[in-house]
């Protein structure tokens, strides 16, 4: 239920007072609001629940993560190599 | 897809397997409260390829599976009126109320709708001005800026054939009704990313803080999950009880503030009745006095409506991690997702219906010899 799909916003517009997008995720496009995420640009990612961005992904957050993740992985290959 | 692929690696989900094996040394119980995270962890098999240690169980983190009855039974009033359109989301169609579902009330010549996003229920009721359009805002704090947009989108168009059905569900005084409980086992909790994406994590603190338990924000692709899972038991095993972030790219610590005030302006904080928990305080939203003309139980006089739960389902338990669902008498024979007799096997997202689903097919084999 709580699904967020992280989409790139391609275009903004207006519709009846409310800030909207089209939204690719990885080919299909959808409609989508940005009142929520009034920061948001064109390029932008956009975790989008129920028709709404409710965050922009940050995308040094997720490189940090995966950095992490590869350290994790190359510690734990030293250590297979040493056993 | 990006921000998707990379976070299903499965060489950078074995390397975080294997650092969490080296870390537990003991035993831990670690609770998800979120559906999509159950439904993860089923799908990938995560919970049977952590070590022994670590015991993952799947809290109350579905809300179509924590909707009431009442208010399912409420719905199916409402849709089965003349001149109704009635709006849901698709999770909430196949979810039994008393005697019959939203899917019967359609077969029956109800007007029943899907609609993929709360905005598409406004534009029906601009586009049918003769009808009245209910739309069913369930949900929890993810879904409420969502719900509580439709609300002021109708007033701001002078929309008179609108209203809302609200059950939503607030998450932190769910944890406090299971970490309360003397028979409590949960250790540590992964909490959900996008309800965090909302609120942020400051609501998490005091929790952490008065039950000495660990709270990691986590997310939803494998590495996400056992990312969360590894700094919970890092945590453990250290002694600490801290609220940490392993969702960093999409969740900042104070939350969405603009969706914040939108749901402060529409909706207050009230008790609500978890379906297999019963009552717990503060644990909703529900509409603020000056939203009432949009309140559907008002508009439809069904407030009254009340509801008698199954007497054989024990999905109380299994929500509060006290039981699992294979060690459920009924499960997969008298309740299985076609006919579900409780809260955990309405939708794909509870943990009884993610067990038929992906289930450990082991499991239920060894318990079915057993009763032999």
């Amino acid at each position: 239920m709580c699904l967020g799909v992280p989409g790139k916003i391609i275009e903004i517009y207006e519709h009846e007072g409310l800030r909207r997008c089209t939204i690719d995720f990885g080919g299909v496009q959808r409609e989508a609001c940005l009142d929520f995420v009034p920061e948001a640009e064109v390029g932008d990612y956009a975790l989008i629940h129920v028709g709404f961005a409710i965050s922009l992904v940050d995308e040094q957050e997720a490189q940090e993560t995966l950095d992490l993740l590869r350290e994790i992985a190359s510690v734990e290959e030293e250590l297979g190599l040493e056993a | 897809m990006k921000y998707v692929d990379e976070f299903r690696d499965p060489d950078l989900a074995k390397a975080t397997l294997a650092e969490i094996r080296r870390t537990a040394t003991r035993p831990w119980v670690l609770m998800e409260i979120c559906g999509g995270q159950t439904h993860s962890i089923m799908r990938y098999g995560i919970d049977q390829l952590l070590p022994e240690e670590v015991e993952l169980v799947h809290g109350p983190g579905c809300p179509v599976c924590v909707t009431p009855l009442e208010q399912i039974d409420k719905a199916l009033e409402i849709a089965s009126r003349p001149g109704v359109i009635f709006a849901s989301y698709g999770d909430m169609l196949r979810v039994p109320g008393s005697g019959k579902d939203l899917f019967a009330v359609r077969a029956a010549g109800g007007d029943v709708r899907v609609v993929y996003s709360p905005l598409d229920a406004v534009q029906l009721a601009q586009q049918y001005p003769q009808r009245e359009v209910v739309f069913f805002a369930i949900g929890f704090e993810t879904t409420a800026p969502a719900n509580a947009m439709a609300v002021e989108q109708a007033r701001t168009l002078g929309l008179e054939n609108f209203s809302v059905l609200v059950s939503h569900a607030r998450v932190p005084p769910a944890m406090h009704a299971i970490l309360s409980s003397p028979e409590c086992r949960v250790q540590g909790f992964l909490a959900a990313g996008h309800v965090c994406a909302v609120m942020g994590y400051w609501e998490y603190k005091p929790v952490a803080d008065q039950y000495r338990v660990p709270i990691v924000v986590t997310g939803f692709e494998p590495t996400d999950i056992l990312q969360g899972v590894l700094m919970t038991v890092r945590q453990l095993e250290e002694g600490r009880a801290d609220v940490e972030n392993a969702y960093a790219r999409a969740v900042v610590h104070e939350g969405n503030v603009s969706a914040q005030q939108l749901i402060d302006r529409v909706f207050m904080v009230c008790e609500r009745k978890w379906r297999g928990i019963g009552n717990i305080p503060s644990s909703g939203w529900c509409l603020r006095p000056e939203y009432s003309k949009y309140d559907a139980e008002l508009r439809f006089a069904v407030e009254q409506i009340a509801s008698q739960e199954s007497q054989v389902c024990v999905s109380g338990q299994i929500l509060q991690g006290l039981m699992r669902p294979t060690d459920c008498p009924a499960f997969g024979s008298q309740c299985t997702p076609e006919a579900p007799l409780g809260a955990t096997m309405v939708s794909s997202e509870g943990a009884c219906a993610a067990y038929y689903r992906y289930g450990d097919a082991r499991t239920v084999a060894a318990s079915m010899v057993g009763e032999v």
